[in-house]
């Protein structure tokens, strides 16, 4: 006998029909039992049933009602401070960690080893660790004496700085052929202008897997505008959730138009960014 | 090319690799500054909202904090106080469990998914990114919809799902039989895609001659995983799990949102339980002694990780 095996299971060469039925059963199963709640949020949008237990895959009583209840309460304030902060605190993000990683990777220099242990330290650190001095700090910046409190730069400053990010952006880096950067020298290139126009150009496919990873990142930070956000003006589109459920005049559909706003753009940042996202898991994996 | 490139490139060809010649130095022209110049804004931020927040946590877990009255030194007192609550025993306790259930449940589900989806059929393909969309979605969403899918009612959805296989309707988070294990489920739902993903990467890499040896030798498919495939995932098994040991201790957002806790702290875990000590109760040195606490925790878990790992190589 000569099967030859593609995958573990050898699923994929076997054609006995039954097989072949029993594996669509599954792949239905799959997607509906992972996509489906997903695809149920949206479809409970635009749906105008009211029974808080139900959600279905199929439109029922299609209407655009639920939204029109939704921009009276403020759903689209709450889609705009979500968009400022993942806008601001992405765009600072890719530049710091590309900054960051420019001198980790391309440059030789006395306290290099510090400067990368201090950014795997800050892995071990993250919001949820410093939830409880990160809210007095925010309140008075050191140094700078200024209260980010109950405003979107609280949320949007301290995710500027992201350690996984810098050091993705670190390994790309490294392999950027030296010579690239020595002949832009000879050039006469200084050293923004080499960084701007030869190292950052080499790494456009880095730059996605940073970005993919920093949008889902900011998209779905919970606890920092939890702490930073005193007011329902300031609430992020996640923050807002909580409170539309509680509130006992709005219905489910609300409640249900606020999640797919939410769903919406990390569901197509993903699909637009498939590639990158895949290549950063394996990296991310791999390094541990 | 460059002439000193191509000088850079015939001298690196000829020096040979023990050679302990450290004379690439051409890496370390410019200013001594430039380097730190372009690190600084990470360093920054860095110190202002990681270092000093750490520092600041340290120095409140010795503290009575007195709004207006000025800071009281009370050594240990906090950590005490904490350690011996049973709030906080619980709450550990409930974290472990949470952690190692999540853990083990999506590594089973994704190492199952990952068989089942494991090719390069375009329909594969569609079917993995789909069953990937949870990991992508905010937990602000994924908690919603599973409030909706837990509904305790019979009509609820999950209570329909135990009905066709002729068992009684659950409270789900509702109930504290229950709260712990549902808030689970939904971590597995969430975290069984990832490992999917990570093992289907892990796949590619297995030895395909492996397969047919051990097929002429009469193994099974069953025998085929445990001693072919399993043994090559090996490593990345490592990885998944250690991400997900660091990743559970501080696990906050899922519990906040499904059950923030309760019913009657069935469910409270160390985060939720610093959260509530800080921001509701405003036992500030006490919830600092938490996060204090729950860091070392972090540090000694990846230490311990990283330890065992070179052990073995």
């Amino acid at each position: 006998m000569s099967t030859s095996f593609d995958s573990a299971l050898g699923l994929g060469t076997n054609n006995k029909p039954w097989i072949k039925v029993i594996n669509y059963f599954l792949w239905a199963l799959i997607v509906i039992v992972f996509a489906g709640p997903l695809v149920a949020i949206i479809v409970g949008a635009f749906s105008a049933t009211r029974d808080p237990s139900q959600l279905s895959l199929i439109p029922q009583n299609p209407s655009l009602e639920n939204f029109s209840t939704a921009l009276d309460r403020n759903v689209m304030l709450y889609l705009g401070n979500s968009l400022i902060v993942v806008g601001f605190g992405l765009l600072f993000q890719m530049l710091v960690s590309v900054f960051a990683a420019y001198a980790l990777a391309r440059k030789k220099f006395r306290g290099r080893g510090i400067a990368m242990l201090l950014v795997l330290a800050t892995l071990m650190l993250p919001e949820e660790i410093l939830a409880i001095p990160l809210s007095r700090v925010l309140s008075d910046v050191p140094f700078i004496g200024i209260n980010l409190i109950n405003s979107l730069a609280g949320m949007i400053v301290p995710v500027i700085a992201w350690g996984f990010s810098i050091l993705v952006m670190t390994e790309f880096m490294k392999e950027v052929p030296m010579e690239l950067e020595e002949a832009a020298r000879i050039d006469g290139a200084g050293e923004l202008r080499t960084f701007f126009s030869v190292i950052l150009p080499t790494c456009t496919p880095a730059l996605g897997v940073i970005g993919v990873f920093g949008f889902t990142m900011i998209w779905d930070q919970y606890l920092l505008p939890l702490i930073v956000a005193s007011d329902s003006d300031m609430f992020t589109l996640p923050l807002a959730l909580r409170s539309l459920r509680a509130d006992p005049e709005v219905g489910l559909g609300v409640v249900l138009v606020g999640a797919t706003l939410a769903l919406l753009p990390s569901v197509i940042a993903f699909l637009c960014f498939q590639k990158s996202f895949m290549r950063g898991l394996a990296s991310g994996a791999v390094k541990g | 090319m460059s002439k000193s490139a191509l000088i850079e490139r015939s001298r690196r060809s000829e020096r040979l690799p023990s050679a302990p010649t450290r004379r690439r130095s051409g890496r370390r022209t410019g200013a001594f500054w430039v380097p730190w110049a372009f690190l600084a804004p990470a360093l920054v931020l860095f110190l202002l909202f990681k270092f000093i927040p750490m520092g600041e946590a340290v120095m409140t877990s010795f503290q009575n904090v007195r709004p207006f009255l000025g800071n009281q030194w009370v050594g240990l007192q906090n950590y005490n106080a904490l350690l011996s609550s049973d709030d906080f025993q619980g709450a550990v306790w409930h974290t472990l469990l949470l952690g190692v259930g999540q853990t083990v449940g999506s590594l089973l589900l994704g190492f199952t998914l990952a068989l089942l989806l494991e090719g390069q059929a375009k329909r594969l393909w569609f079917v993995r990114s789909a069953a990937f969309l949870p990991v992508v979605a905010p937990m602000a969403v994924i908690a919603e919809v599973w409030r909706i899918i837990y509904h305790p009612t019979g009509d609820g959805i999950a209570n329909q799902i135990l009905s066709w296989i002729a068992l009684e309707p659950s409270q789900w988070i509702n109930s504290p039989d229950s709260s712990l294990v549902s808030v689970m489920l939904v971590g597995i739902w969430r975290g069984a895609p990832y490992d999917m993903i990570i093992i289907v990467a892990g796949l590619v890499s297995v030895d395909r001659s492996l397969y047919e040896a051990s097929a002429l030798d009469g193994a099974g498919p069953l025998r085929r995983i445990l001693y072919v495939t399993l043994p090559a995932l090996r490593p990345v098994i490592a990885i998944l799990l250690t991400l997900a040991a660091i990743r559970g201790m501080r696990v906050f957002t899922e519990v906040f949102l499904l059950t923030n806790g309760g019913p009657n702290g069935s469910s409270e875990v160390v985060m939720t339980l610093i959260y509530k000590l800080g921001f509701e109760r405003n036992q500030l040195g006490i919830a600092a002694a938490g996060s204090v606490l729950l860091f070392a925790a972090t540090v000694a878990l990846t230490l311990l990780i990283q330890l065992a790992r070179r052990r073995k190589e």
